[in-house]
């Protein structure tokens, strides 16, 4: 009862400020908060596999692209569709799905393809399964580059509607964070944690490996597609491009600095660091300081990014919150029971 | 069906991307060997080393036998530095902290290169006594691709005896089975280290000289996909073996050629993705490779 | 020779040695005896620097050796034949044995050695090219002493020589070890057989949960009744 009393306070606050910022923030602000709301369902997603379970996959980006393109060809308004994509499969090119839905079948499909991917290169091990991953990354890229009738290939598909503001995002967060807190809390979030912390013992002891980490991997990769479906009706253009190597660096990023195996460190973290490349934005565009026009610096962004993560892998391991969680007993400084 | 003189030519074709693949994944392949490392920044040195001689080329004019070495040197340069200030405090951490930072070190070099060099595609021109074209009948090369091929094999003779005869030779072969036991020789495990990723960058260096050559257009990005593809050429003949390096190099770059060259042209797209179904496969069949030994430690 | 002064090692948060101190003098044949998880292994690996002292000195000839890398102590004439043999079993007989030698730059002096370890282990010399891995146990054995003979050392240190091998070879064993001693070579012995280590020691600690239980004279250890009962099998 306390705890639920609790998640219902959280919940109020989030309300309130995301009603704040829904009203007294332009536009340009909504959109930042909107993509550090996707950071987290996409961070918070890949701690489950790369965290909690100890699967180190590179291949959220490729998740995130099939979310992307699946809920767009779902929802794409039919006269649109008809333009851009003439040659659709009949049933496909006459329907066009509400944006829940379509996010929700986002989320299928990209877990769908986790289970098919997942079934052969889970049983890879360590730097094995990672480069595997990112090959299933690079095969993503490769088929919707070379499936004209389905994704426009290279070109990519515009003109999405923008149906995505604060509100979805923060309804997808809530919903991605509140449920892999549930799952991590369960018998399943055990069996996760005792494959990554001892595999011999894991299979021993009668923990199915293969299901539990397909079940980990498909998790994180259904939201992941989540994400890629708000992502792509907030930017309403995608192109196989957007769903780099890049794309995948940059979650890393939040997830090891936030500590893998924190779902609030992974919180945390995709907050500050998405804020940092809005902060950076004007030195990489070449800002005028005291009268100097400055060069541009294209890249400091992500070089800092990088840079930021090698200290963090030498001098503090575990990132910013290791295992622990955030709580409130935590923050006043009580001892937690 | 096809005739002789393209199936030659894509032989021909194959051997050249072969080479340049046996190259990166030589350096991948040693690293990998002692310290459990993909390095994913081993396909950046290709980029700097494309790079070097670029300038090397515009600026200064410089003649070709020198616009070969010096990439070399940079690219082993830069590799000895990387390892010393990236890898070498991570000498004790878990394998997936290596990963993650080689991943940080190789945006890094990206986006540095980007910074200093613009993200934009630079023409890469090289003498024309070296683009000077040979024609039989259907079958044309040209004299860089010749010498792309000779250098490759000059090069991986001397490493091979090296590694086979020379006493620092059999010392990194040691550190590779054991690095414990290396210390208890007494030989000094981070300069063998060290002089691992220097040998694998300097050829890598040399590779993206020979990448920029065939190719004709560099940018920063360029060393990406052949770091990845060398990669799968090491699992393909085994990693840590420098043979297994060598063949897997020329197999992929025949799988690859003759994927473009004898399937249906709809397929050819695909090419990349080729490459990776190719690991995956060859993973769960055979991840010791041709010529790897079972792992001893675990993966 | 040798002198350790109250070493602590630690495996993470696991004592390993609490504390251990120990002396061999030059000429001597040392043995540590102890049931296993003694600590016998934790001390010879924190001589060769393996492990590091978390508190506690090592001096080697008088001087401070206990921040000293591992390859550099093998410079300094100290030469481990570790647990399980641990040979190089991708590279040849022969390479492993330059190896042993690798800090040494008097080519003659490592051929004559090579024959020299040819004359101990006559096998050897019948698999010179082979990889060591295919190696029987009792020849991988020899090649692991040979190589540690190799650096030509002041001080070896061997880490269960006997173990699996056949009782006819380990007498034979025995017997080189001691040759070797009379040779020059300081050893200090870890082994299982205690009885056998003991016949062939000067003197000798007892280790027990990472410290030494007893010390003092071999044969007189060998008659002590709660050694008998503990380790001789008595």
């Amino acid at each position: 009862m306390k705890r639920f009393l609790g998640v219902l306070f959280g919940i109020s606050i989030l309300f309130l400020v995301i009603f704040f910022i829904d009203k007294r923030f332009n536009s340009y602000y909504r959109e930042i908060f909107s993509i550090i709301g996707i950071n987290i369902i996409l961070v918070t997603s890949l701690n489950i596999s790369n965290g909690f379970t100890g699967l180190f996959s590179l291949g959220h980006a490729g998740f995130m692209a099939v979310g992307a393109y699946t809920s767009a060809l779902l929802d794409l308004p039919l006269d649109k569709k008809a333009m851009l994509l003439p040659n659709l499969p009949y049933w496909l090119g006459h329907i066009s799905l509400p944006f829940l839905l379509s996010v929700i079948m986002a989320g299928f499909m990209a877990a769908f393809f986790a289970v098919l991917v997942g079934y052969p290169v889970l049983r890879l091990k360590g730097h094995y399964l990672s480069v595997a991953t990112l090959g299933f990354m690079v095969i993503v890229r490769v088929v919707i580059n070379n499936t004209p009738n389905l994704t426009r290939g290279a070109i990519g598909i515009n003109n999405i509607p923008n149906y995505t503001n604060i509100w979805w995002v923060y309804f997808w967060v809530v919903i991605t964070v509140y449920a892999l807190w549930r799952i991590i809390n369960s018998s399943y979030g055990r069996a996760f944690l005792a494959i990554r912390e001892d595999h011999i013992a894991a299979s021993l002891s009668g923990v199915n490996l293969t299901k539990y980490k397909i079940l980990s991997f498909a998790i994180g990769a259904f939201f992941a597609g989540v994400a890629g479906a708000l992502w792509a009706h907030q930017i309403t253009a995608i192109t196989p491009r957007a769903f780099s190597f890049v794309t995948t660096f940059n979650i890393v990023v939040m997830l090891v600095i936030g500590g893998m195996g924190s779902i609030s460190g992974s919180i945390v973290s995709a907050f500050l660091l998405t804020l940092l490349p809005e902060l950076m934005r004007p030195l990489e565009e070449g800002m005028v300081l005291f009268g100097y026009q400055l060069p541009q610096l294209y890249g400091l962004t992500q070089l800092i990014m990088a840079t930021l993560l090698i200290l963090v892998m030498i001098f503090r391991p575990k990132g910013l919150m290791g295992d622990r969680e955030l709580s409130l007993k935590g923050i006043l400084g009580q001892k937690s029971s | 069906m096809f005739s002789l003189p393209y199936v030659l030519q894509q032989f021909i074709n194959a051997i050249i991307l072969g080479s340049i693949y046996a190259l990166v994944a030589i350096g991948l392949s040693m690293v990998y060997g002692i310290l459990r490392l993909i390095n994913f920044a081993h396909g950046d040195i290709l980029m700097i080393g494309a790079y070097t001689g670029l300038f090397l080329l515009t600026l200064y004019k410089a003649p070709f036998a020198i616009v070969l070495i010096v990439p070399m040197l940079v690219g082993g340069l830069i590799g000895v530095i990387v390892e010393r200030v990236a890898y070498r405090p991570l000498r004790k951490a878990p394998e997936v902290a290596l990963l993650i930072t080689s991943l940080a070190v190789s945006m890094f070099i990206e986006n540095l290169a980007i910074m200093v060099l613009s993200p934009r595609p630079r023409r890469f021109r090289i003498p024309s006594f070296l683009s000077k074209s040979h024609f039989y009948g259907a079958i044309n090369f040209r004299n860089i691709d010749i010498l792309i091929v000779i250098l490759t094999v000059v090069l991986v003779v001397v490493l091979t005896l090296f590694v086979k005869k020379t006493k620092i030779g059999i010392a990194m072969r040691a550190t590779a089975e054991s690095i414990n036991t290396s210390y208890l020789m007494g030989i000094n495990v981070n300069n063998i280290i060290m002089l691992t990723f220097a040998i694998g960058s300097l050829l890598a260096g040399v590779a993206g000289m020979m990448f920029a050559s065939k190719y004709g257009r560099i940018e920063p990005f360029m060393g990406f996909l052949p770091g990845l593809k060398a990669f799968v050429a090491s699992v393909i003949g085994g990693i840590g073996s420098l043979p297994g390096a060598v063949m897997g190099g020329y197999l992929l770059g025949f799988a690859e050629i003759f994927f473009v060259g004898f399937l249906p042209p709809q397929l050819s797209g695909y090419r990349d993705g080729f490459v990776f179904l190719l690991l995956i496969i060859v993973l769960l069949i055979r991840p010791s490779g041709i010529f790897g030994q079972a792992e001893k430690r675990e993966v | 020779m040798l002198r350790l002064e109250n070493v602590e090692v630690y495996y993470g948060v696991i004592r390993a040695l609490k504390g251990i101190t120990l002396k061999v003098e030059k000429g001597e044949i040392v043995s540590l005896i102890g049931a296993n998880g003694a600590g016998k292994t934790t001390t010879l690996r924190t001589i060769s620097g393996l492990l590091t002292p978390k508190s506690g000195k090592i001096y080697y000839n008088d001087q401070d050796i206990t921040y000293v890398p591992p390859y550099k102590r093998v410079g300094m004439g100290i030469a481990h034949s570790p647990e399980g043999r641990e040979i190089f079993t991708t590279l040849t007989v022969y390479e492993n044995l330059v190896l042993g030698s690798y800090l040494r730059n008097d080519r003659e002096g490592i051929e004559k050695d090579i024959n020299w370890i040819f004359s101990l282990f006559p096998r050897l010399k019948e698999r010179l090219s082979k990889p060591a891995g295919t190696l029987s146990g009792g020849e991988q054995q020899m090649l692991a002493i040979g190589r540690a003979l190799m650096a030509k050392p002041q001080l070896l240190m061997l880490d269960e020589p006997s173990l699996g091998l056949a009782p006819i070879l380990v007498e034979e064993l025995f017997e080189v070890i001691e040759d070797i001693n009379k040779q020059g070579t300081t050893i200090l012995l870890v082994e299982q057989n205690a009885n056998m280590a003991l016949s062939i020691s000067q003197r000798a600690y007892v280790l027990e949960t990472g410290s030494v239980k007893m010390e003092g004279d071999a044969k007189e250890l060998q008659e002590n009744e709660d050694v008998k009962k503990a380790y001789l099998g008595a």
